[in-house]
């Protein structure tokens, strides 16, 4: 074995284990504030892992550095997962974790980049968060700054017509410092996505408005490291991963059950979904 | 006659445009907003969404997100309309985007309704953070337009399509958030803003010929509003009378209100301001069908005064 593979290996094994972790503090943190959105957190924290401990370059004790890369949750309902990626990196006191939701707290049950320093964008309603990262995009390349931007997206969102505006827009504009990314869990709010509005077939239409689409297994995380850095390689275009999930990952009777897009655990449900994520059950 | 707002809108946008944080996004109207000049002269700095208005909102908040000085560009309809995009992506995150309608009211004219922007105020008044400055004349918008490179927060500038008379002295100063009295008087005021200024002063002249002494207010900052101005009219005068080309729900009428009825402010209080969809016709026909020009405003408030004298 070469150190290289070794190297990859560790990284891999390292992310995954991150990727856990965050599902068990996510699900804690749900079941502690009461309500939320445990389905779509989970099918996107082994990309949130990948992202927040592999491919931003961040400073938790400077969030508002310069030259960081800017992250966008999109589908702001799943935040949560985002709380316990930010938690873990040092962006603030992991004890703040108990207070999603709670009144006063800056851990919103959706985003607001004006109470949490290194939230980017301030999302929930959905579809517009890819503009806004556009806009990003687009001021680092007036200032012709390295750092890039990152856009997590929902595929019940992708919906929404101001996506298809800012699908249009970004490679026209040549916006190769952003990514966006689609978190493909295949059921919305009370269906699978295909049986209210079909938003099939995804990569042909991305293909189709000119962004470079890379289609993985959103759950591989040898997949999820490639495809960032073969964004990050390319130059001309924006990527979108299309990011092939299951909502509810990481506990079999969440797994794409529209039931679990939009409730909290209660304490029964929640001691066995902790063992499920931890491997005890 | 003066210049249109727009027209000095897009000169003004022009000479601030080497401040390299200024960027200045439009959806397809670069002429109808002025902004081709800005465009010709830093095209780097300029964007076309295409008739895209929610996507040019949030490219505007990203931008300000970023430490950009976006000015969002389009009829005032179809910026202030896309509403759920400004309460998200521009008002609660504080983004530090100048939303630009132009093509604000009935004075649009003869493209009737659907380009006329009637509510915009009414909705961009009940949005926290964001600010209103819905300026008179040419002036005043090229002032207004030099202090708001550094103004922090959303603000909403309000423009015509048409051209309006020239009300402010050539060395105007503006003063965000300060009404400016143009006239004195004891029996009535009149608060106005924007295109409506002009029809306010026309008023005073018709109620002085007939012995009614009328103050005139021009509220060039609908939000936040200068309570002192209404309280001290309302001690003065007694009587109020407020002007606008926008619905008279919801916008300056509705605020003068607010403050007389819940501060300690006693006046009666006359709003004049559309009551149902605008329509075609020339601005001037339309301002008098709908009420708010000089000859009108002046009726209704003799109407007012005798009617509570």
């Amino acid at each position: 074995m070469d150190t290289k593979k070794e190297a990859t290996d560790e990284l891999l094994s390292r992310l995954t284990d991150i990727a856990r972790e965050l599902r068990v503090t996510d699900i804690e943190m749900i079941s502690e504030a009461g309500s939320g959105h445990p389905g779509g957190t989970l099918s996107a924290a082994d990309m949130v892992a990948a992202l927040f401990f592999h491919k931003l370059r961040l400073r938790p004790d400077e969030p508002d550095w310069p030259d960081r890369d800017r992250f966008i949750l999109s589908k702001g309902h799943c935040i949560p997962i985002v709380y316990a990626a930010m938690a873990k990196r040092g962006f603030f006191d992991p004890g703040l974790l108990k207070t999603l939701r709670k009144l006063g707290s800056p851990l919103q049950g959706h985003p607001d980049r004006t109470r949490l320093p290194g939230v980017e964008a301030s999302t929930g309603s959905l579809g517009q968060g890819l503009s806004v990262a556009i806009g990003m995009a687009l001021a680092g390349k007036l200032d012709r700054a390295s750092w890039r931007v990152y856009c997590m997206l929902g595929d019940g969102e992708v919906q929404a017509g101001q996506v298809w505006e800012a699908a249009m827009f970004a490679p026209m504009h040549g916006l190769d410092n952003l990514c966006a990314i689609l978190d493909h869990n295949q059921v919305q709010q009370t269906r699978k996505v295909a049986e209210i509005l079909d938003i099939g077939p995804i990569v042909d239409k991305w293909r189709a408005f000119n962004w470079h689409v890379l289609d993985i297994d959103g759950h591989d995380m040898a997949q999820i490291v490639d495809a960032l850095d073969e964004a990050d390689a390319l130059s001309g275009k924006p990527t979108l991963i299309v990011s092939r999930t299951v909502k509810g990952k990481g506990v079999s009777w969440m797994e794409l059950n529209p039931e679990w897009h939009g409730k909290a655990p209660d304490a029964e449900q929640t001691r066995r979904a902790l063992a499920e994520l931890r491997g005890e059950a | 006659m003066g210049a249109a707002t727009r027209d000095a809108f897009g000169e003004a946008i022009v000479r601030s445009g080497e401040d390299e944080r200024i960027v200045v996004l439009t959806g397809d109207l670069r002429d109808s907003t002025r902004t081709e000049n800005f465009a010709e002269k830093f095209p780097e700095r300029f964007v076309d969404v295409g008739i895209a208005e929610r996507n040019l909102l949030g490219i505007a908040s990203g931008l300000a997100l970023s430490g950009k000085i976006p000015w969002a560009a389009s009829f005032a309809c179809f910026v202030a309309g896309r509403f759920e995009t400004l309460r998200v992506s521009v008002a609660y995150q504080e983004a530090n985007v100048r939303i630009v309608g132009t093509h604000s009211g009935i004075g649009v004219g003869e493209d009737g309704y659907s380009q006329m922007a009637l509510e915009d105020m009414a909705g961009l008044r009940a949005l926290p953070n964001v600010s209103i400055v819905n300026p008179c004349d040419a002036v005043e918008t090229e002032r207004a337009v030099e202090y708001l490179v550094d103004h922090v927060g959303p603000v909403y500038l309000r423009l015509t399509r048409q051209k309006v008379d020239d009300v402010n002295p050539a060395a105007y100063r503006f003063e965000f958030g300060k009404a400016v009295q143009l006239r004195d008087g004891s029996d009535v005021a009149i608060f106005a803003t924007g295109a409506t200024v002009q029809e306010a002063l026309k008023a005073a002249e018709v109620l002085a010929e007939a012995g009614v002494s009328a103050r005139v207010v021009n509220v060039h900052t609908v939000k936040p509003l200068d309570e002192d101005a209404v309280l001290a009219a309302a001690a003065d005068c007694g009587a109020l009378v407020t002007v606008e080309d926008h619905s008279a729900m919801g916008g300056l009428g509705s605020a003068v209100a607010e403050v007389l009825a819940t501060g300690d402010g006693r006046a009666r209080l006359l709003i004049l301001g559309t009551r149902d969809f605008g329509e075609s016709g020339s601005a001037e026909e339309l301002y008098e069908q709908h009420g708010i020009s000089g000859a009108r405003v002046a009726e209704s408030t003799r109407q007012f005064l005798e009617k509570h004298s």
